[in-house]
């Protein structure tokens, strides 16, 4: 089997092997960290804020709302006992709730434990086993892309995979580039000598590499025009995918790598700067919060850790961004992803493209709906739809050209919804910067 | 109305339900008159422990084996009322490092079972612990909920044959010649008076058994031993946690339910239907809690209540340090007044045996021979026992509590076939439906809506009754028909009581949510301006102790 050897075999074995619907019998401890996580239940007063924000209750009667499945149900689970709640499982995780609440309750990161709880119980069903292996993915597909590009894209075989596994049939796939982001980063040469002080590693994600090595080709484009020195270290999958699907032993397994392979960057004065908000998020928040991970090169990571907007924002505060834009007048419609908004640092991917001159619509929707993998299963994928809904019908009204996102499965989900092509901020300040000479 | 039974068993808590149920079982007709609902007095205002014995072993040997002997036999006669949390007496670095040996020693001589872990063993599965702990030993304290087990203990006294009248004061005992005949009150729901005959009363009212012995010309002198405690939003813990310390105030943390309590303190009170929880009380538990969980005093602080132990008082001691045994009363011995017996003082994990007790005296009184079966007999709970902490969640879940008033409440669509609707949440706290509030009503005689907090846990979670409140007292009012004035009254006098136990810790969290109920009752419904059956006051902002 020539598939098997581009696959680490621990991975493979952990994906597939591990029997469905039995309790695991691996039974991990609950951190300390998670505890107080769940703790926060404490802080809720019941008034209903998240509830009313939440996009997925507002569309479907089968998730009772962030309150109900969050600080409520907590104070009825216990370590050592199972919980039947499955209606747990209906929250996308797109993090409004833990946004919008006035007191300080980690809603949805009390939800995406209690997931785990389930799976760890109850096992975690081949579909999302694989949806949350997007590094196994890439790794898979990758090297015999285009070819590997067609299955996906035949509805019969579709069809199929949506009755046997559970995959939506509409749900539509990034296709796999030949050329991954790292391969091209190996042979690229930076443009001049680098003069700056700032030392970045990029972290490129699972997408970058195995989809679109153009965002990650248009991030390292402006980080070097901006004279910083971009290395890519040895980094592993962020492991969200497998958090938001509940399965925490894989998340951690891959945390603790990205832990172990970046901090030792960080010590050596490099920070760590990604695309994908998603990515830099788990990093800089959700290793600790949700995967209770603690310890000095954790907290290390997350201290080091940016979006790459937030980085050149404070580039552009030290009076070191390269500001000779292109000027271009295009408009577009600008959607933050959930968890872009989770980094709480306000839209500054929207104050560049106005800088450049721009016309940005923001989106007035605060989850596009498919959340990752959310959207793409069978039982969710019309929640998802119709989550996402406000925000097709604005961009279907301004009817842009193009529109801009930070997140990956946000833009291929809102390309599928609308037929509009999705790029990453990024993209349109790489080419801001193009046809001028520094 | 008149009316005649064997034994008339006065007082609806632990220790006469207990009584009642043996009675009964034994094949007499038995009776139990209680002033309010089931649970009312002490028993319904118990920290929830279970106790291994582990507190007594030091100081109070016999108690300490009663209490061992009772735990497993409770264990096998109402489990579903019980969680087996199992306890640790630990100590924090404010302990005394030399009460560890006594201790182990008194529990091997008082059969109480003990096994020492190490802390690491005890901070793994309790890791808010202090670590700084000393030595750890691994008792079988549990966690009771008085609530079910009263309502197990009513449902196989009913069982049985007996049966129980609440909302019944005595304020008379028919006496012929030195003879107790029987008892004479008010029906406090109807107004009416009533008389019960009976062979034997039996006075189990235990803080209010010295005012009923009075009733009937004995002296019986019952100290009311106020314990303070406060629930803490979560389970903090999900093991009883005991300081390992001769017993003091606040050295208990019991995980009940969805809370997990601190007590106590003791101090003696005149009344047992007066008395305040004083601030230093409340910091008092707050900072002991701070030795066993560093933080503790930042968590949420749900209410404060206090309960007052029936301590039978022989002349001397202060409250700490008296007997927490029970004693059984023969008034005909003691005051030359027959036909009425007496058990005072005791615990509640040694109801059963106390019964026993107390119903051997009334055979022998009676002259009959009846073995007790009690401790050997099963109470199967009537419904889905909810006490574990999951399964309301898991009921809810499952749609088991929904009826066809439920499915259309909130979306007003039926369900349908492939999805089930969720369930209409009356408490959200607690996780009560509106079906189960129907159920109530239908089953239960005259109830209101403090008695379904007590059935219930309507209105005990974080928001106090703020959400639930307005809804519940909705529903009783369109299923029992009472006027608007009575269902307003009912309200006001709910939220009264939730209020009350919030005043002593409304500091932070408990603070904010207050205000928002506030909010919810003042400026949205007019609480304030309802019309009421009599003159009740709104939130008293000035302490009334």
């Amino acid at each position: 089997m020539p598939l098997v050897v581009v696959v680490d075999t621990n991975v493979w074995v952990s994906a597939f092997l591990t029997p469905r619907g039995h309790p695991a019998q691996l039974k991990l401890p609950l951190q300390p960290v998670t505890l107080l996580t769940t703790l926060t239940s404490d802080l809720c007063i019941k008034c209903n804020i998240c509830t009313s924000a939440c996009p997925v209750a507002a569309v479907t009667d089968l998730f009772p709302g962030p309150k109900a499945v969050g600080p409520q149900a907590q104070r009825f689970r216990h370590p050592d006992l199972p919980s039947a709640d499955h209606s747990v499982d209906y929250c996308s995780g797109c993090g409004v709730c833990s946004l919008v609440c006035p007191h300080g309750v980690q809603i949805a990161e009390m939800n995406a434990i209690a997931r785990s709880r389930l799976v760890e119980r109850y096992g975690l069903p081949l579909r999302n086993r694989l949806l949350g292996r997007s590094e196994l993915l890439g790794k898979l597909g990758s090297p015999f892309a285009p070819l590997s590009n067609i299955p996906l894209k035949l509805p019969p075989l579709r069809k199929l995979i949506e009755a046997f596994l559970g995959i939506d049939a509409r749900a539509r796939f990034p296709a796999f580039s030949r050329q991954t982001f790292r391969r091209w980063f190996q042979r690229h040469k930076a443009g001049a000598p680098l003069i700056g002080f700032r030392k970045v590693v990029f972290f490129h994600g699972c997408a970058t590499n195995y989809y679109e090595p153009r965002v990650g080709q248009a991030a390292i484009a402006v980080l070097e025009r901006n004279q910083i020195k971009v290395s890519i270290a040895e980094q592993n999958c962020c492991g969200l995918p497998m958090q938001s699907n509940g399965d925490f032993a894989s998340a951690r397994a891959y945390a603790r790598s990205n832990i172990r392979k970046l901090a030792p960057w960080v010590r050596e004065g490099y920070v760590i700067v990604g695309t994908s908000t998603s990515c830099t998020l788990a990093l800089k928040h959700e290793y600790h919060s949700i995967l209770g991970l603690t310890g000095e090169e954790a907290d290390l990571l997350a201290d080091n850790t940016y979006d790459i907007f937030e980085f050149l924002e404070m580039l552009d505060e030290a009076g070191q961004l390269d500001t000779r834009f292109v000027r271009r007048s295009e408009t577009v419609v600008y959607h933050a992803p959930c968890q872009q908004r989770s980094h709480a640092i306000g839209r500054p991917a929207a104050d560049f493209m106005r800088r450049v001159g721009f016309t940005v619509v923001e989106s007035q929707t605060d989850c596009c709906g498919v959340a990752g993998t959310y959207g793409l299963k069978k039982e969710k994928y019309d929640i998802a739809a119709a989550v996402g809904r406000p925000l097709f019908e604005q961009i279907a009204e301004v009817n842009p050209n193009r529109v801009v996102c930070d997140s990956e499965t946000c833009r291929w989900w809102i390309e599928s919804h609308t037929g509009k092509k999705s790029v990453h901020p990024i993209e349109v300040l790489a080419e801001a910067y193009k046809g001028r000479k520094q | 109305m008149k009316l005649s039974t064997e034994l008339l068993i006065l007082g609806g808590g632990a220790t006469g339900l207990g009584a009642a149920w043996d009675a009964a079982l034994r094949g007499f007709k038995t009776v139990v008159l209680e002033k309010g609902d089931l649970a009312h007095g002490t028993s319904g205002r118990y920290h929830g422990l279970l106790h291994s014995g582990g507190r007594y072993v030091v100081r109070d040997p016999q108690s300490a084996r009663e209490c061992a002997a009772e735990n497993a036999a409770l264990r096998r006669i109402i489990p579903s009322a019980i969680e087996d949390t199992g306890g640790y007496f630990l100590s924090t670095p404010a302990d005394p490092a030399d009460y560890a040996d006594q201790f182990l020693a008194a529990c091997h001589t008082c059969a109480v079972p003990v096994t020492e872990i190490t802390t690491a063993q005890a901070l793994q599965r309790e890791p808010l612990l202090n670590p700084r702990l000393g030595r750890v030993f691994q008792v079988r304290d549990a966690a009771c909920d008085s609530f079910d087990a009263l309502h197990l203990l009513a449902h196989g006294l009913r069982a049985a044959g007996g049966e129980v009248f609440l909302r019944h004061r005595v304020t008379e005992i028919l006496k012929s010649g030195d003879r107790v005949v029987g008892v004479a009150g008010e029906n406090l729901a109807t107004g009416e008076p009533f008389t019960f005959h009976a062979d034997l009363v039996l006075n189990c009212s235990g803080a209010w058994a010295g005012h009923i012995a009075a009733l009937a010309g004995c002296e019986v002198k019952v100290t009311a031993g106020k314990g303070v405690m406060i629930a803490m939003n979560s389970r903090l813990v999900n093991t009883v946690v005991n300081r390992l310390k001769p017993p003091a105030d606040g050295d208990i943390l019991v995980p009940v339910g969805t809370v997990s309590v601190i007590g106590t303190t003791d101090t003696a009170v005149p009344s047992p239907d007066q008395y305040a929880i004083e601030d230093w009380e409340v910091d008092l538990l707050m900072g002991e809690g701070e030795q066993l969980i560093p933080g503790f005093s930042r968590h949420r602080a749900l209410r404060a209540w206090a309960g007052v132990r029936p301590l039978y008082d022989p002349g001397g001691k202060d409250t700490r340090h008296m007997s927490r045994a029970h004693a059984l009363l023969d008034h005909e011995e003691r005051d030359g007044v027959s036909g009425m017996l007496s058990m005072v003082g005791g615990k509640f994990t040694t109801f059963r045996h106390m019964a026993q007790l107390l119903v051997d005296a009334a055979c022998a009184k009676l002259k009959t021979d009846r073995p007790c079966v009690t401790a050997r007999t099963l109470i199967e709970p009537p419904g889905t026992p909810l006490h574990a902490l999951p399964k309301r969640l898991e009921a809810l879940e499952s749609g088991k509590w929904q009826t066809a008033s439920d499915a259309t409440t909130d979306t007003g669509q039926p369900p349908t076939a492939s999805h089930q609707q969720p369930a209409a949440t009356i408490c959200e706290c607690e996780l009560v439906t509106r079906s189960q509030i129907e159920t109530n009503l239908r089953q239960s005689g005259s109830p209101i809506l403090n008695d379904l907090r007590r059935d219930l846990r309507l209105g005990m979670g974080p928001c106090q009754a703020g959400f639930c409140a307005y809804r519940a007292a909705g529903i009783i009012h369109e299923t029992l028909g009472h006027s608007h004035r009575n269902s307003n009254s009912q309200l006001l006098q709910f939220l009264q009581e939730r209020w009350k136990g919030e005043r002593p810790v409304m500091w932070g969290h408990s603070l904010r949510s207050l205000e928002l109920d506030l909010h919810i009752y003042r400026s949205i419904l007019g609480l304030d301006t309802l019309p009421t059956e009599r003159e009740i006051e709104v939130y008293p902002t000035e302490r009334t102790s």
